[in-house]
């Protein structure tokens, strides 16, 4: 039925307009609708065709299931479907330009190019994580993006929602994905590791920095060769990749996901901050590892069953960003100790917790070459010396801790945007003792609580004949052993 | 239209009503009861006056395997069971007890058939514990959808044309949308007495018009039932295993 489609045909109250494209399981088609005017749409009609297997059917009800329930900028909004009782079809929202295909054909990017669309497809990801959906099909032509600059994922045919019944856990027994994309514990059926998403994104980022594929193209069974072979390094393929995109890329290439970054929130926060990647022997490394490794890992991998990984909410609920805006004026050591003591609490609590350690440095609204110079410069790295200072005590490994100093005239909104930005979880903030001018003005922390878009503790020094804070003295590791 | 969904309240007074109180208070238009009013619980005759009440006013009730041991007795049913059973049947009046004899095994409405147990053969009262089960009980029945209770745990199923089916475990409070494409077969937990370990009382909402199903879980007053429980000289371990979910 849907093969004799036409333009001008009305179906389910929307008008079609032009055939946008016809591949194997579905058509889409620009539609219009009186009562959703002016929003751009297209209609998706899966195409079933007689003696074909039920791959359209299952993919096109699993995208009808979970796109609805989902919203925000980085997915195509849902307007309406209908099932198989007359045409089945999906309506959403339509995105003009062209998915991220193209972009393989300029391939290798500048490394900063790489870092920016890999910062957004990771934004974009962590968004649909959140709302309890993994992708399990990312690839350059199923990312879009929009005129303001998010990345949207679209496809959600093979996804599947933690909440929902996976219609295709048992449909099929080949592995559910893109080849060259698909991750190792997917190729052994295991679809429930939210990290599955994040070994395609390294895959993207890999094609993109050199311009060739970490594995190819492989088909049928050369596609399990990625649990024991790991790709060429990218350097050595473009000695224009840095060590800490290197870094990146080969961590989220991992065939183990426990051993790839734990959020995709985290791979946004070191593609935007290269230079507080911390560098391991990954980042040097310039070729791939010997037989004998090989070999040792091919032994282990025949063995490998699926694991059963914990839902997305409780994964990512596990690895959250905790935030520590750190007031460093010399008059407020207190407040500033009260705040250490909280951060480390919070950190004994949450083992799996990432800590990024901010400062605003405030600058006269005028100012537009603050920093420029060499006092502006002078002062930012005094304020990053005492910001690591600050945090010692904490005794955190390079990995679980990174340093931002911000440079803007209003410090509530500067530390809001980099909440934002870098998807924190949970934002410790200190309050100074109130005053005159504060309570004409407001305060930092009360405009925090109030516009943060997550967690806020607020944390006040105790003023003058209370007891005074006891804080124990400084234990390396003291958090590790906590959890 | 929203159809609240009860099975298995067995004589609970306290979580029925927490129950029915929640689904009127989400403006549950229709009541369907999935039988097993009666066993292990302390207030077996308030709990039937109660569903004759909802009957009366247009509720679809079944009868459930407890509901008709009292009548015919069931020697698949395990002692403490049967003890429950005994002393059900001297709390129950002549016309309680003619209600629940009354009570059919199955009803269909519409896409949907609700039976006690499962649809493979109703009065055997073979638990859908598994996708074995389950798949036995669709294809038993040309209705799209089944609900049915008995297992006291929640749990669906879905089957594909030519697939087998596939087992899911519903979380509180999702709804989940019962595609067209495919069959499904969805336990209702139970009101009276949970066993998946989480004490809170369980039924179900159906929203007709999306064929869409969700699981709701009640907290309700067990300290009460457990203790009529004890009062009424019923074993001890009815009233243990309220606080326990098991």
């Amino acid at each position: 039925m849907a093969a004799r489609l036409k333009a001008g045909d009305e179906v389910g109250g929307f008008r079609l307009g032009h055939n946008l494209h016809r591949g194997g399981m579905a058509m889409l088609w620009s539609v219009t609708h009186p009562d959703h005017d002016p929003l751009p749409m297209i209609m998706k009609v899966p195409i079933v065709e007689y003696g074909e297997g039920p791959g359209a059917i299952v993919g096109f009800e699993v995208e009808q299931m979970i796109l609805p329930r989902l919203c925000g900028p980085h997915v195509p909004r849902f307007v309406a479907s209908a099932d198989f009782t007359d045409q089945a079809f999906i309506v959403m929202e339509r995105l003009d330009g062209s998915s991220l295909l193209p972009v393989i054909d300029e391939a290798p990017l500048a490394p900063e190019r790489v870092a920016t669309i890999g910062a957004e497809v990771a934004t974009a990801l962590h968004d649909l994580h959140r709302q309890h959906v993994l992708h399990l099909d990312l690839k350059p032509s199923n990312v879009m993006r929009r005129a303001s600059g998010e990345a949207v994922l679209i496809d959600f045919g093979l996804s599947r929602h933690d909440q929902l019944p996976d219609l295709l856990a048992e449909e099929f027994h080949l592995p559910l994905g893109t080849a060259p994309y698909i991750a190792p514990e997917q190729v052994l059926g295991d679809r429930t590791d939210p990290r599955s998403d994040l070994f395609a994104l390294g895959v993207m980022l890999y094609l993109f920095a050199t311009g060739s594929r970490p594995f190819g193209n492989p088909g049928g069974r050369q596609l399990k060769r990625r649990l024991w072979r790991d790709p060429h390094p990218p350097r050595r393929l473009n000695p224009a990749v840095p060590p800490w995109l290197q870094e990146v890329i080969l961590a989220c290439l991992e065939a183990e996901p426990g051993n790839r970054p734990a959020t995709a929130a985290q791979v946004a926060l070191a593609l935007r901050h290269p230079e507080q990647v911390p560098l391991t022997e990954r980042a040097e490394r310039v070729r791939r590892a010997g037989l004998r490794t090989v070999a040792g890992r091919w032994f282990k991998a025949i063995g490998r069953e699926p694991t059963t990984a914990p839902a997305v909410a409780r994964h990512l609920a596990s690895a959250p960003i905790i935030m520590a805006a750190v007031d460093l004026a010399p008059d407020q050591a207190e407040l500033a100790d009260a705040l250490r003591l909280i951060v480390r609490r919070i950190l004994a609590i949450e083992p799996g917790a990432r800590l990024a350690c901010v400062n605003v440095l405030r600058t006269a609204r005028l100012a537009v070459e603050f920093g420029e110079d060499e006092q502006g410069r002078s002062l930012h790295v005094r304020r990053l010396v005492e910001l690591k200072h600050w945090a010692r005590p904490l005794g955190l490994t390079d990995e679980r801790v990174t340093y931002a100093v911000l440079e803007s005239p209003d410090p509530a909104d500067a530390l809001l945007t980099y909440a934002r930005q870098a998807h924190v979880d949970h934002i410790a903030v200190g309050a100074r003792a109130a005053s005159a001018v504060r309570r004409f003005l407001g305060s930092t922390s009360s405009r925090i609580v109030a516009e943060a878009p997550c967690n806020v503790t607020v944390v006040r020094a105790r003023a003058p004949g209370e007891a005074p804070w006891n804080e124990p003295p400084a234990e390396p590791q003291a958090a590790a052993r906590a959890g | 239209m929203l159809i609240a969904i009860f099975s298995d309240i067995h004589g609970n007074r306290e979580a029925f009503e927490a129950c029915l109180d929640d689904a009127a208070r989400l403006r549950a238009d229709r009541t369907v009861l999935l039988g097993d009013y009666v066993g292990y619980g302390a207030d077996p005759a308030w709990v039937v006056e109660r569903v004759r009440g909802l009957v009366a006013a247009g509720a679809v009730a079944l009868a459930g395997n407890h509901d008709r041991a009292l009548d015919r007795g069931d020697e698949a049913m395990n002692p403490m069971a049967q003890a429950a059973i005994a002393w059900t049947r001297m709390r129950l009046e002549a016309s309680h007890r003619a209600f629940l004899a009354s009570l059919p095994l199955t009803a269909e409405d519409g896409e949907r058939l609700y039976v006690h147990a499962t649809a493979a053969a109703p009065e055997s009262w073979d638990y859908v514990t598994g996708a074995a089960a389950a798949e036995r009980s669709m294809r038993c029945t040309p209705a799209r959808i089944t609900l049915c209770g008995h297992t006291h745990v929640p749990a669906l199923y879905h089957m594909a044309p030519d697939k087998p089916a596939v087992p899911f475990r519903p979380v509180t409070g999702i709804g989940i949308p019962l595609l067209k494409q495919r069959r499904w077969l969805g336990v209702v937990g139970a009101v009276g007495q949970p066993r998946d370990g989480d004490p809170a009382a369980a039924y179900a909402l159906f929203q007709a018009e999306t064929a869409t199903l969700t699981t709701m879980r009640v907290p309700y007053d067990v300290e009460t039932a457990a203790r009529k429980i004890l009062a009424a000289g019923l074993p001890a371990r009815l009233a243990a295993r309220l606080h326990e979910g098991r």
